[in-house]
């Protein structure tokens, strides 16, 4: 494994040393395509999967001839959970290296860094995460869920009979802007279902924040007041000890579940599930799903995973953001064929209405105007062996609404992208 | 007992046919729509029926059956649904135990349907355990019964727990509209006045429980700088990484006993504890050989190449171990926790962590003060020159104590391992609290580590519940500055011409 790493670093940095010297060679024959996740740092937990699966579909798009017969040629590089790094890397991937597009990011204060780069640069980002909504720039296709599509659904699950017809809401995140917006957002929405201001609690805590034991208290406390649902926006490595915590203090998913919106099969491989049973996450795919389409890509991934002996290959797992990071580059792939082109002007005109099947057992379409894609919400239990099995899901996609209708003036906001906002 | 050989003598009469009828159940438990299971497994906890038990416990198993295999789907609202009924079935077992943890179960989540059967129970239970916990069971059902004398025995019996339950029940009751009768709402003031007490006493000693959990933590991480860069004055910016070492030794240590010896799993951590001081003790002395010890009395120097270093021992276990976290699990005897009072959890991980830390401290202590390698220390610490003048190996001394102190950073990383994350990145997140401990603390004094580790962790676990965990954290790095800028030598301050 040591030998193996080295060669990677070496020939990683061996080829970017090579970058400055050859892409004018090579660009006539590759399309130059930037992966920007981290793959060191508090993140690296939930991104470094993306880096693997991006570079796994383009493998597999390579295998088939690339896109308009040119091989597509992934730049790797890794911003380290440094938000005002991700900047640095992104300008650099699209002046240095001229990428066609980039596929990254996953916490939003990343993409809010990254944002003015694409935008004054004209480039073009994939960004596969659930995310707070809020921003609908012309340089970014979102794959990941808008709150429509995934916390408004969680919570409605949760108020109804089956999801336990919670009555107070506890919501707990991470201290940046996806969270807190969310939050926002949740609070305007259990107001027009008449939860009250007593019944809902915000705390928030910094990244890589690992004791939980006043917050697990409080939590307790909170919830001898009635029927109590944990809401937590809680991201990266901090789950870990969120949840060992849950289970030592005797918090069962029976008295008061949680519904995660970042947790998913990746994050759970950390850690003992069998406390956990019961508890929630809603994404728009499970591992777990089942349909021909998934069962295939669920097995290309474990073989790729085997095949590039990543760490922990023997338990690889899929989850919903590497699936929308899928998603994202067969449908950025199959625009350049309509488009005959990698310019972003004309990629960004044929994405829109492209569909493609997605492993989620739906055929997803990218919307005309808003650049987000039409997506199914599920709801998922966490099982004893660190799968999900789905109690919820809607029948069909749901259209994104990136600006909720619970924040005061979205109503204003116009349903096309706009840059700078 | 006449009244138990009864129902045994029931029981065995019917068991011929019920064995029957409980497969009958599973199949028509699993045939069932989930609103209807639920009315079902109502209906079950309201009338228990002895040959149901199996059923209900391989539920909560999530199964159908012992050796039923067919796929069973249950939802939250089912699993709780499920226990209750199972504890309603438990009650008529033959071990007082298995009683009471059943009543103890229902007063979380009986329902009024089962108020009949509760009674009956009540009245005929031996157990003078199992009858109290009955009978607060069934008072919470009854602060509802329309008898006014029933609801104000309830109401009194509420007030004696420490509930956190028992005090929403009683703050609905002190409405005129909810509660009709002005005697009962008298009773239930000063129930509630009583259970507001409990909970706050629970509250307290759970508040200053995590307060030294933290600080014990805190103790474990800054123990080691404590002895290099106190009593060495080396400013070890590589400290947080001797951590790390520890804890990636008691990883590497988990993986080589699952493969090689399975059985003693659950004693690993124990295992790693030499392995882990050994890893850390080796890697100081290798540094303090090589780099250290030729930037003696350059402190600046000093911190940039112990930080190089840093970066260093970072990067190779990136290399070997990947950037992302590893798993380390917690064995079992360090899960769950120990119920003290009703709202009063002591996660057994963060007890035997206070513990661990406490006996390292000791140990430390010990070592520093009631051996010939403590003595030498201490010379050379206090007066170098004339140390060596009296024939101690200052050189060897400087090694052995610098191994020393990261051996013990090594036994922190072990005891971190349990309760956080090990990533390349871990020593990073304790290397600041490090080393603002051993700064408040007062630098070459080990009693000051102590107090100041957990003079922080408890400051820090009282400010957290007011202000939240980000503004606590900064309110007392800035009462610190305020602290340092009053009394720069710390807490404790060495007397005499001691050092320097």
């Amino acid at each position: 494994m040591k030998r193996r790493s080295l060669i990677k670093a070496f020939t990683l940095s061996a080829s970017i040393a090579a970058m400055g010297l050859s892409w004018t060679v090579q660009a006539a024959e590759t399309i130059k395509v930037g992966i920007l996740h981290s793959l060191s740092g508090t993140m690296a937990i939930s991104e470094t999967s993306l880096k693997d699966m991006a570079l796994m579909t383009i493998e597999q798009i390579n295998a088939k001839g690339g896109v308009n017969g040119k091989l597509l040629e992934p730049v790797v590089v890794d911003p380290a959970s440094n938000w005002p790094l991700f900047a640095e890397k992104s300008r650099q991937l699209l002046t240095q290296d001229k990428v066609a597009v980039v596929f990254g990011c996953w916490t939003s204060v990343s993409r809010k860094s990254v944002l003015p780069v694409f935008e004054e640069l004209n480039g073009l980002l994939f960004y596969p995460v659930q995310y707070e909504g809020e921003e609908m720039s012309p340089n970014v296709f979102y794959t990941g869920a808008a709150p429509n599509q995934q916390a408004i659904p969680a919570v409605e699950y949760l108020m109804s009979e089956d999801g336990g017809a919670a009555k107070r809401f506890f919501l707990l995140g991470t201290d940046y802007v996806y969270p807190r917006t969310t939050n926002k957002i949740l609070r305007a929405f259990l107001h027009s279902k008449g939860v009250a201001d007593k019944d809902i609690e915000e705390v928030y805590t910094p990244f890589g924040h690992s004791d939980y034991q006043t917050i697990v208290a409080n939590i307790k406390k909170f919830s001898a007041g009635g029927k109590t649902a944990v809401i937590s926006t809680v991201n990266g490595d901090s789950n870990v000890p969120f949840y060992k915590e849950l289970a030592n203090q005797g918090l069962k998913a029976t008295d008061v579940p949680v519904v995660a919106f970042s947790v998913g099969e990746e994050e759970l491989r950390g850690i003992d599930t069998k406390p956990l049973v019961g508890h929630l996450a809603a994404w728009n795919y499970f591992e777990s799903v089942d349909n021909p389409v998934n069962t295939q890509f669920v097995a290309d991934w474990k073989a790729y995973a085997k095949a590039k002996n990543l760490p922990g290959a023997d338990k690889a797992v899929t989850n919903d953001p590497m699936e929308a990071t899928y998603v994202g580059i067969h449908m950025w792939a199959q625009a350049v064929e309509k488009a005959k082109s990698t310019d972003v002007d004309k990629v960004r005109e044929a994405l829109a209405g492209q569909t493609f099947k997605a492993p989620s057992g739906f055929t997803l379409t990218m919307d005309k105007t808003n650049h987000h894609l039409h997506k199914p919400v599920m709801i998922g239990e966490i099982q004893d062996d660190g799968q999900f099995s789905v109690v919820w899901q809607t029948e069909q996609p749901l259209r994104a609404q990136p600006w909720s209708p619970f924040i005061p003036g979205n109503d204003k906001r116009p349903d096309y992208a706009v840059k700078g906002n | 007992m006449p009244k138990a050989l009864h129902s045994l003598l029931l029981a065995l009469l019917l068991l011929l046919p019920l064995a029957a009828r409980a497969a009958g159940d599973a199949d028509y438990f699993i045939a069932a729509k989930p609103n209807e299971q639920a009315s079902l497994l109502q209906g079950w906890a309201a009338q228990p029926d002895p040959a149901r038990l199996e059923l209900l416990s391989s539920l909560q198993q999530g199964r159908l059956g012992p050796d039923d295999s067919r796929k069973l789907r249950l939802n939250n609202r089912l699993r709780g649904l499920v226990d209750n009924a199972l504890a309603s079935h438990r009650l008529l077992s033959d071990d007082a135990r298995v009683r009471l943890a059943a009543a103890q179960q229902l007063q979380k989540s009986a329902q009024p349907a089962q108020v009949a059967f509760l009674d009956r129970r009540f009245a005929s239970e031996p157990d003078a355990a199992v009858h109290a916990a009955l009978g607060l069971a069934l008072a919470n059902l009854q602060l509802v019964a329309t008898d006014p004398a029933v609801r104000l025995a309830a109401v009194r019996l509420l007030g004696e727990t420490g509930d956190p339950m028992a005090r929403t029940r009683l703050e609905s009751l002190l409405d005129p509209s909810v509660e009709t009768d002005p005697t009962v709402r008298t009773a239930a003031e000063t129930s509630l006045a009583q259970v507001k007490r409990k909970l706050l006493i629970g509250e307290l000693l759970g508040q200053a429980f995590s307060g030294l959990s933290l600080g014990s933590i805190l103790l474990l991480a800054a123990l080691g700088l404590a002895i290099t860069f106190g009593l060495l004055g080396v400013i070890n910016m590589a400290h947080g990484e001797m951590l790390m070492l520890g804890a990636y030794s008691t990883y590497v240590v988990q993986v080589l006993v699952q493969r090689y010896a399975p059985g003693a799993l659950d004693f690993y951590p124990l295992l790693a504890l030499p392995v882990a001081f050994g890893v850390s003790a080796g890697v100081g002395m290798l540094l303090e050989r090589t780099v250290i010890r030729h930037l003696y009395g350059r402190p600046l120097e000093t911190l940039l190449a112990t930080w190089g270093i840093s970066l260093i021992l970072i990067q190779a276990i990136r290399l070997l171990f990947g950037a992302q976290n590893v798993e380390v699990a917690n064995p079992a005897w360090l899960s769950g926790g120990l119920q003290v009072l009703p709202n009063l959890v002591l996660p057994y991980s963060r007890l035997v962590i206070i513990g661990f830390a406490l006996c390292v401290v000791l140990l430390t202590w010990l070592l520093l003060n009631r051996t010939r390698l403590g003595l030498n220390v201490r010379a050379v610490t206090q007066n170098r020159n004339m140390a060596a003048c009296c024939g101690v190996p200052t050189g060897r001394v400087d090694m052995l104590a610098f191994g020393l102190g990261s051996g013990i950073a090594g036994l922190g990383g072990v005891a971190l391992s349990q309760i956080g994350n090990v990533g390349p990145d871990l020593g990073q997140s304790y290397i600041i609290d490090s080393f603002l401990v051993v700064v408040l603390g007062g630098v070459g004094q080990l009693a000051g580590s102590l107090w100041a580790a957990f003079g922080l962790g408890i400051a820090n676990k009282l400010l957290e519940p007011q202000i939240g965990a980000v503004l606590g954290k900064i309110l007392i790095l800035a009462l610190i500055i305020l602290f340092i800028q009053k009394r720069p030598q710390g807490l404790f301050a060495l007397k005499g011409r001691v050092i320097d």
